[in-house]
């Protein structure tokens, strides 16, 4: 009770002063009424102002007082100056805001735990072999086969789970019309039970489900899809989808929380591993391998022995290659597995963006560092003009401390308003660059919390950053000597070097975040400005699917439809479409020599697709329609160099070999363009296109049906989105058993593999110009101090007649030198940072001269501009007036 | 903080005594109850009274109220808690054991 008053009387401090004088006021009246001389009570009472002192401090909290009145009194500061405040506020707002957002990315991404029970315990498998140009390469894909000799050899010591990569798939609730899209993943039955989880409604899956191939179509919807998708409604166990031919049952639902272990993905609904098509095939990598690994167990033999229990697997099954020469299987073999943590799931967003964030992170660091360098100028700035002040608060008898909490004070007024309007930028940020990540029909789902985590990372950095600008102004303040500071003689000098030290750190830390966001940029425009060796204008794909194989006739005549329909100007039919992520490849031997270990890639496409792609025929024709696969073939250049030695390949002939044995035969009917087939970062690869009239294999004379494809449409008017929903209609009009299961721009899809990119690049362009404004803010803060408290000076010279010139150079040399040792400074930490965020880049070499001059030009301009307002200010002094009001 | 004075160590055992005798008086009273009860020999220090007095408030060993007196100025009287009561036991046999102690000390020498 006693400190809840004393904490109260802090808070009105005032009535309680008012309460004690009127004690003591009541004391001498009631003396004097005694009959006592007022003069002889007053003096026997002692000075009133001790006296409430005294029982002031006696009746509250002394600190939390004194941290009151400095708490009002810094207010009132910040208010005397309220646009350099302001400015002072946003700019740390916004270096805290980007920081705490990046910090919820990185802990939303690759930090926090998954919420399963002693997630420290999880490992994921991952193989490094060397790629054919010498550099590391990490693959987390295997196969089921191998994944269940893996397991029995670890028995024991460590429970492996199964986990596909998540698929966004087509199911459906009722009716093929009313199909949806959701998230699946095929998991080993056993996860839920390994990860200590329970449901949250009916029953998980378990080991039981788990044993034979394509026997328990059963699924568990997670908690998130439940919510939304179905409104919590209990009665969903039980009720059926349909996926692909099969039918599932719902059995129950997942704890709350649990979203899956693919770090970026929400999983939708979970089924077992073994109705995956895969479980039965060696050489389908589709899942990851997570190993829960028992408390104990050392990793190192663990982690031998599954490697080679694996090699064993992949030893036996190139024994089945043929043709293949042994180079090639050793380099498929001689790969290390490798047991990474996986606390936080395991997931190709965490690859993809482990390093593009920390690049983030440290770019939003430099900028925060950046704006509390310049509030530390400003509060330098401040300080001075404030000296007399805090000569004066010592001279009668302020202690250090006192002093030091006063103007600390002040700083936490700033670091708090900053951190709350920070928060506000952080909530909102960090939602839009995940929005940013994905492309938009595959949007990256992060759970992103506001809980303690996030709150003490902000709270830990708003302290630090109070502590880094308010702590060297407090210090220099309570070091204020009275005697000269009265006089108006305190050495200018110590706090003229502070300030150029902090711009020449300025500047180092702007041209280095200039220098990276120039590599991201550049590295996004050769990304993007790189062609494709196709036209993806107007282009739209229409991937279609059949419940049932159909003829190829059906497919044909609904080409054929969409090339009449209105507003179209040409269109085909394809397999899968360029860069959509879908690859195939194989061997290539021609005139029956053994294959030289260069692996072709493959489409299937319709008479018309390289002329609706615009993709040019250099040579031979294209397809027509009586062409079958096997049979015909279009090449590409590199195909021809690679497997024809630049002859004139038209006319001739190879054979794809598969590796289980067996091959096809085909003749070159065409040469056409090279193109990018998966991505336009890979160089070109040898691609062969057959016929997509593909021969029955039982009976060659019969083409066989197919249950997917691809329209391929160009449209005439220049936003071919405008004819989706239209196109999306007429194709089962055409013919009732296609179902369009999505529609995307071909434009789109090249520019979703350049997103990581565009985010790098349009984030750290964002960061880049809010550094140089801080910088140049700060650069024109101290140069104005500095003419202000040079201008007896300046005015003195000119009385002597220094030309306009020479004063200008005078009062910016060393700011300037400052600069320049800066920017050298910054030159080193961007050589020595290039190394790190190498792996980002592409075509873009950090020591290339245009990189460089790039951030140095535009400093130097920033700093021009920064500097011409007090240049001229100084330029402008009246000598006869300023020596006369001194 | 405070100098140390006369009544120093028991201007609170005294106060407390005045107060268990005669509940509610005002700071000017208490002061001149000490001082008639010693007949005069010991004389509180009026300007370490109140500090006294808060100080004792803020330890719960009084309570305070301002009462409106009738001539239409306020006044703050001070009452014994039962803290207080149990502090001015322990005072009490406090003094007595020093007082006993520094006899003692008297006859022997």
């Amino acid at each position: 009770m006693s400190l809840w008053s004393r904490i109260a009387n802090v808070l009105c401090g005032d009535r309680l002063s008012r309460e004690i004088d009127e004690e003591l006021q009541s004391h001498i009246q009631e003396a004097i009424e005694q009959g006592r001389d007022p003069v002889e009570v007053r003096k026997a009472l002692g000075p009133l102002l001790r006296l409430r002192e005294e029982s002031r401090d006696v009746r509250l909290i002394i600190w939390l007082d004194s941290l009151r009145a400095d708490a009002i009194f810094g207010w009132r500061q910040l208010m005397k100056n309220k646009v350099a405040s302001a400015a002072a506020i946003l700019s740390l707002a916004l270096g805290i805001g980007a920081c705490t957002g990046a910090f919820r990315l990185i802990d939303a991404l690759l930090l926090r735990p998954l919420p399963v029970s002693q997630p420290q315990e999880l490992y994921a498998l991952a193989r490094q072999g060397i790629d054919p140009e010498g550099r590391f390469e990490t693959f987390d894909g295997w196969a089921y086969p191998d994944f269940q000799r893996m397991r029995a050899a670890a028995k024991g010591q460590a429970e492996l789970i199964a986990i596909s990569y998540s698929e966004r798939t087509d199911v459906t609730y009722g009716s093929d019309q009313d199909m949806e899209k959701a998230y699946v993943q095929y998991v080993s039955g056993w996860m839920f039970s390994s990860f200590g989880l329970r449901p949250a409604l009916g029953r998980l899956l378990t080991e039981s489900d788990d044993h034979k191939p394509n026997a328990y179509p059963y699924a568990v919807l997670s908690y998130d899809y439940w919510r939304h998708r179905f409104g919590q409604d209990p009665k969903v166990i039980g009720r059926t989808f349909r996926m692909g031919n099969d039918l599932y049952e719902i059995v129950g639902v997942g704890p709350q929380r649990f979203t899956g272990t693919e770090a970026g993905t929400m999983i939708d609904i979970f089924v077992p591993t073994m109705m995956h098509p895969g479980v039965i095939r060696r050489d389908w990598t589709w899942m990851r391998t997570l190993a829960r690994v028992s408390p104990g167990v050392p990793l190192e033999p663990l982690r031998a022995r599954l490697d080679a229990t694996s090699r064993a697997f992949e030893q036996e099954r190139a024994k089945g290659f043929p043709g293949m020469s042994q180079q090639v299987i050793d380099a498929m073999l001689n790969q290390r597995l490798l047991l990474e943590p996986a606390a936080a799931g395991a997931s190709g967003l965490q690859d993809d963006y482990r390093t593009s964030l920390a690049a983030l992170g440290v770019l939003v660091a430099l900028v925060l560092l950046i704006a509390c360098a310049n509030v530390t100028n400003l509060m330098t700035g401040q300080a001075a003009s404030r000296a007399r002040e805090m000569a004066l608060r010592v001279s009668i008898g302020a202690g250090r401390r006192r002093l030091v909490q006063l103007v600390l004070v002040e700083s936490a007024w700033l670091a708090c308003l900053a951190a709350a309007f920070g928060g506000l930028f952080a909530w909102w940020s960090a939602p839009v660059v995940v929005g940013m990540i994905n492309p938009p029909d595959n949007p990256a789902r992060l759970f992103l919390p506001a809980d303690w985590r996030v709150m003490a990372f902000g709270l830990a950095l708003t302290v630090i950053v109070m502590l880094l600008f308010g702590l060297a102004p407090a210090l220099r303040a309570s070091a204020v000597q009275p005697v000269s500071a009265l006089k108006g003689g305190q050495d200018p000098h110590a706090r003229r070097r502070l300030m150029h030290a902090l711009t020449a750190v300025q500047t180092a830390f702007c041209f280095m975040v200039l220098f990276v966001a120039g590599l991201f940029v550049a590295t996004f425009q050769r990304l993007s400005n790189r062609p494709t060796g196709f036209s993806a204008d107007r282009v739209l794909t229409l991937e279609t699917v059949a419940r049932r194989p159909q003829p190829q006739v059906y497919w044909d005549q609904v080409t054929q439809r969409l090339r009449e329909f209105p507003g179209v100007e040409s269109a085909a039919l394809a397999s899968t479409t360029l860069m959509g992520g879908w690859s195939w490849n194989n061997s290539i031997s021609v005139n029956g020599a053994p294959p030289n270990g260069v692996l072709s890639y493959f489409m299937s496409v319709s008479p018309g697709w390289i002329e609706t792609m615009k993709i040019p025929l250099i040579d031979g024709r294209d397809f027509r329609p009586r062409d079958t696969y096997p049979g015909a073939a279009l090449v590409n250049q590199t195909f021809a160099k690679e497997y024809f030695k630049d002859e004139d390949p038209v006319g001739r002939s190879f054979d794809m070999v598969f590796d289980e044995g067996g091959s096809l035969h085909f003749e070159v009917v065409g040469l056409v363009g090279d193109v990018c087939y998966r991505d336009v970062r890979e160089p070109i690869l040898p691609q062969a296109y057959y016929p997509i009239h593909s021969l029955n294999t039982r009976n060659a004379l019969e083409v066989k049906g197919q249950d997917q494809g691809t329209f391929i449409v160009r449209t005439s008017s220049s936003n071919p989105l405008a004819l989706a929903s239209v196109l999306r209609r007429e194709v089962p009009r055409a013919w009732p058993e296609f179902r369009v299961s999505n529609i995307r721009t071909q434009l789109e899809i090249d520019q979703s593999h350049t997103v990581r990119e565009r985010l790098l690049a349009r984030l750290a362009f964002f960061f880049g110009v809010v550094a140089l404004l801080l910088a140049g803010v700060g650069l024109y803060g101290v140069l104005d101090y500095s003419v202000l408290q040079r201008r007896r000076e300046v005015a003195i010279r000119m009385a002597l007649g220094a030309q306009a010139g020479d004063v200008a150079r005078r009062v910016t040399a060393d700011v300037f030198s400052m600069l320049l040792a800066g920017a050298m400074a910054g030159l080193a930490l961007g050589f020595a940072s290039a190394r790190y965020v190498e792996s980002l880049l592409y075509q873009v070499k950090p020591t290339d001269p245009t990189m460089l001059a790039l951030p140095a030009l535009t400093i130097l301009a920033a700093a021009l501009l920064a500097a011409l307002p007090p240049v001229i200010r100084a330029v402008r002094i009246d000598p006869a007036l300023m020596l006369r009001t001194d | 903080m405070r100098k140390p004075e006369s009544l120093q160590g028991s201007l609170d055992l005294l106060v407390l005594k005045i107060l268990s005798r005669q509940p509610r008086l005002h700071g000017y009273a208490i002061m001149s109850a000490i001082q008639n009860m010693s007949g005069d020999v010991l004389r509180a220090e009026e300007g370490s009274l109140y500090p006294a007095l808060h100080r004792m408030e803020e330890a719960g060993w009084v309570r305070a109220r301002w009462i409106t007196k009738d001539n239409g100025r306020r006044a703050r009287l001070y009452e014994l808690t039962t803290e207080g009561k149990r502090q001015l036991a322990a005072e009490e046999s406090r003094w007595q054991a020093v007082t006993a102690a520094v006899n003692r000390v008297l006859r022997m020498a």
